[in-house]
């Protein structure tokens, strides 16, 4: 004869089980970048405020019926569960740097060959495709150098799909002076600042 | 009549073709593609082949055996793992500013998330919802998992 313990616990362990089933619960993991350095991920109410960040590697917020609770995990847990989701990530981008002769829409003899470097990647990297941002340094106005960055990004673009480059797979895109190789005040010749980079994604 | 007919049906498709033409602002791409693995848009399944271009509002789905991995033009990365489900719900891009909003609906599954451009520029500019909650991405390399 059963005991009416053992059949309360069964009851019990059954409602759990129902109780488990009918609530969702999400799992945020924060791993740290490919640079060394780890960014965070806040949980947000629903007025957009933070309820809990992580931020530190392999850090944990679990989510459950609106609750949240942290924990830390390790990379070798990590890794164990989230192993080949990790591995699918496509390939990080790759970036090359080309430099103009002074004044002029003509590579420098330098950045030509990147050309055909980069074209080669394009056809070896699956579903892959081109961006070609232009840079300016800090001489002119805002306005005038997004124009001008365009102007130097569709050069390259153009001489990327005269090398065969499908048009389709190729953007072109100014940046003006807004990301800066070299730091610099407003209104400095600077050379370097004054690039194109093309991007293979 | 039937000459008007025909020309009203040209206009119609020629307006399709345009609108759609707008509407396809090309967000991303498909780069590696494993086993059961498809783009649901507008109801219908496409196969998820390297090279596909992805569109606002559509809705990644992989089966038991399958992964995604995608790109978006804001260098962003994604890689989504079996049995998952995840809708592109929201994407604008200033390619020039980097100012933008990028929304992903993680409704069943694993997702492993690099950030790109739109949240280095804008914290929280990249949101992930998931069945119980919203995440606000300030960078950059971080796995969700629903379990339902």
């Amino acid at each position: 004869m059963k005991s009416i313990y053992s059949r309360v616990l069964k009851a019990t362990l059954l409602l759990a089980m129902l109780g488990l089933v009918a609530c969702a619960s999400d799992k945020v993991t924060l791993l740290p970048g490919a640079d060394g350095s780890t960014g965070a991920v806040a949980v947000l109410s629903d007025d957009g405020g933070a309820v809990a960040v992580i931020d530190k590697p392999y850090q944990v917020a679990n989510v459950r019926d609106g609750s949240v609770s942290t924990e830390q995990s390790d990379a070798a847990s990590v890794s164990a569960q989230y192993g080949s989701v990790l591995e699918g990530l496509p390939p990080a981008l790759s970036n090359y740097i080309l430099y103009f002769q002074t004044g002029t829409t003509v590579l420098t003899d330098e950045s030509m060959p990147k050309l055909s470097t980069l074209l080669e990647e394009v056809r070896t990297r699956p579903g892959s495709e081109v961006q070609v941002t232009g840079h300016t340094d800090t001489v002119g106005s805002l306005e005038d150098n997004d124009a001008l960055s365009l102007q130097r990004a569709e050069t390259v673009r153009n001489l990327l799909v005269e090398r065969g480059l499908d048009p389709s797979l190729a953007s072109a895109v100014g940046r003006g002076e807004r990301e800066l190789l070299v730091q610099t005040e407003d209104n400095v010749d600077e050379e370097r600042n004054r690039r194109v980079e093309v991007t293979v994604r | 009549m039937r000459i008007l007919t025909i020309k009203a049906l040209a206009v119609c498709a020629a307006t399709t073709v345009l609108l759609t033409g707008t509407a396809m602002a090309d967000i991303g791409r498909v780069k590696i593609s494993v086993g059961e693995a498809s783009i649901e848009r507008g109801g219908e399944l496409i196969p998820a082949k390297p090279g596909l271009v992805l569109d606002e509002k559509d809705v990644l789905v992989t089966g038991a055996n399958g992964r995604l991995g995608v790109t978006f033009v804001d260098n962003s990365r994604f890689s989504a793992g079996p049995n998952s489900r995840v809708e592109l719900t929201e994407f604008t891009f200033n390619p020039t500013t980097h100012d933008g909003g990028f929304e992903t609906d993680v409704q069943a599954g694993t997702l492993a998330i690099i950030s790109g451009q739109i949240a280095k520029k804008t914290p929280d500019a990249m949101k992930v919802r998931t069945p119980t909650t919203i995440l606000g991405v300030r960078g950059t390399e971080f796995v969700v998992e629903v379990a339902n």
